[in-house]
């Protein structure tokens, strides 16, 4: 498997990194870890004829917990997320998503910047942010911006992030209550057949407030508003928690794929999602 | 066709310079540059992990990066370990357990097996067969690849506390 030629760069600067994006356009991209866009490269369904690689650029890999506020460089890796202990006591979801993503080997090259930014509906932070309400920061040739997260996905692959701006980090707030990444993936190494981000905060033995993002089950990730609000003043129960499967089944719109027909994905994403939810609650 | 790159890699210990087109993997260029053969070409699609080398300290599958990524890295392949003479103790471990059948697994599983046990030394089955998820063998059923892994870690833990 040969990719196609393309000129390789390895800035030290991000206003170099932006000035190559602009004078290239749509033919440069940014790479990572490059573990979405080599094996892309390599079947040449991506095309990229001046490849930025980001590794040298400082200030990337920083995971910040301070202040009630979360903040993950776009390079900070799978196997760093997994490994910091202020992260996983501040926010354990991370973790518990990290390690469901493909295996040891990816996770070491695997960034979140890159998951985040790729925009394929298979990646898992994408819908994990989402739930944690994340801010992504934008570097461009016009200074820096915020989209959060719930707003950031368009279609697959396709992302608010514009040719020239490139993603540094990710913030959100600490979040607070139970939470839970729950996958159901064929094998190691593959995509969610259908995966759910859940927190729960509880007070007075009622839901005072529920994220819910669902990953793989639509060409964007899904934050389900409607499954949120069916859970929050209910002690989440089992009728609860079927209203939330519903209303989260009413947000959703799978497709037909080798993991299976539509009719099964959303029996399994009904499935994920109560799993996710009780382990949440139980965990509030 | 780009201009080709001069590319600096310290293999196994020993300073290696070549020229390579940006685009070529890091396996090709140790297999066939460098012919350092011990990592091997599996699926070439980073599900296999036949071709794990370390690298800077991490255990990455050499198919999914190029060269010109790995430009200026240390890299320890299965020839940096141990000699024929002086295996590395997973080596040895891995032939007394019947670790391998037909061996094309064994450099990427041996290669893995030492950074997890360098991360963590005590690992459980459990432990062992999550950190060696990245790995796939079509002969032995795994069993005995943990097992000689378990071995090694008690071996490696025996022999550190007798320098102690």
């Amino acid at each position: 498997m040969i990719p196609a030629a393309f000129d390789y760069y390895r800035p030290k600067k991000m206003d170099d990194v932006i000035a190559l994006l602009e004078q290239h356009g749509d033919d440069a991209r940014v790479m990572a870890g490059g573990h979405s866009l080599i094996p892309m490269m390599k079947l040449r369904m991506a095309e990229v004829p001046h490849l930025i690689d980001l590794q040298d650029i400082e200030g990337l890999s920083d995971i910040s917990v301070e202040g009630g506020k979360i903040t993950l460089g776009a390079m900070v890796t799978q196997h760093d997320l997994i490994n910091h202990a202020g992260l996983t006591a501040a926010a354990p979801i991370l973790r518990e998503a990290a390690l469901q993503i493909a295996d040891p080997q990816v996770r070491y090259m695997g960034t979140v910047g890159g998951n985040v930014a790729n925009g394929d509906p298979g990646n898992d932070m994408p819908g994990l942010m989402q739930c944690l309400d994340a801010q992504i920061n934008l570097v461009g040739p016009n200074g820096t911006r915020s989209v959060a997260a719930r707003e950031y996905y368009e279609a697959a692959y396709m992302t608010d992030r514009e040719d020239d701006e490139v993603l540094v980090s990710i913030s959100f707030d600490t979040p607070s209550g139970g939470f839970a990444y729950e996958k159901q993936k064929r094998k190691i190494g593959d995509y969610a057949t259908a995966a759910a981000a859940v927190q729960i905060v509880k007070d007075g033995g009622k839901v005072a407030a529920a994220s819910i993002a669902m990953t793989n089950l639509s060409d964007v990730p899904v934050w389900s508003e409607g499954a949120c609000d069916a859970l929050v003043g209910t002690s989440c129960d089992a009728a609860a928690m079927k209203a939330a499967a519903a209303a989260m089944l009413g947000d959703i719109d799978p497709s037909e794929d080798n993991r299976g027909p539509v009719a099964f994905k959303r029996h399994v994403a009904g499935v994920i999602l109560t799993r996710a939810i009780t382990r949440a609650w139980d965990r509030a | 066709m780009t201009e080709k790159m001069h590319i600096k890699l310290k293999v196994n210990g020993e300073d290696k310079e070549f020229l390579a087109e940006p685009r070529e993997l890091l396996i090709y260029a140790l297999r066939e540059k460098l012919n350092i053969t011990g990592p091997h070409v599996g699926c070439e699609t980073s599900h296999c992990g036949a071709c794990t080398v370390t690298l800077n300290g991490k255990s990455v599958k050499s198919c999914t990066m190029f060269v010109a990524q790995a430009n200026g890295a240390e890299i320890t392949t299965i020839e940096g370990i141990g000699t024929p003479d002086a295996l590395h103790v997973l080596q040895e471990s891995f032939r007394e357990h019947h670790g391998l059948q037909c061996g094309f697994c064994t450099p990427g599983m041996i290669m893995r097996a030492t950074k997890l046990l360098e991360e963590n030394p005590t690992p459980t089955e459990e432990e062992v067969r999550f950190g060696m998820a990245g790995n796939i063998c079509r002969c032995t059923g795994y069993q005995n690849i943990v097992k000689s892994i378990l071995a090694a870690a008690s071996e490696l833990n025996a022999a550190k506390e007798a320098a102690q």
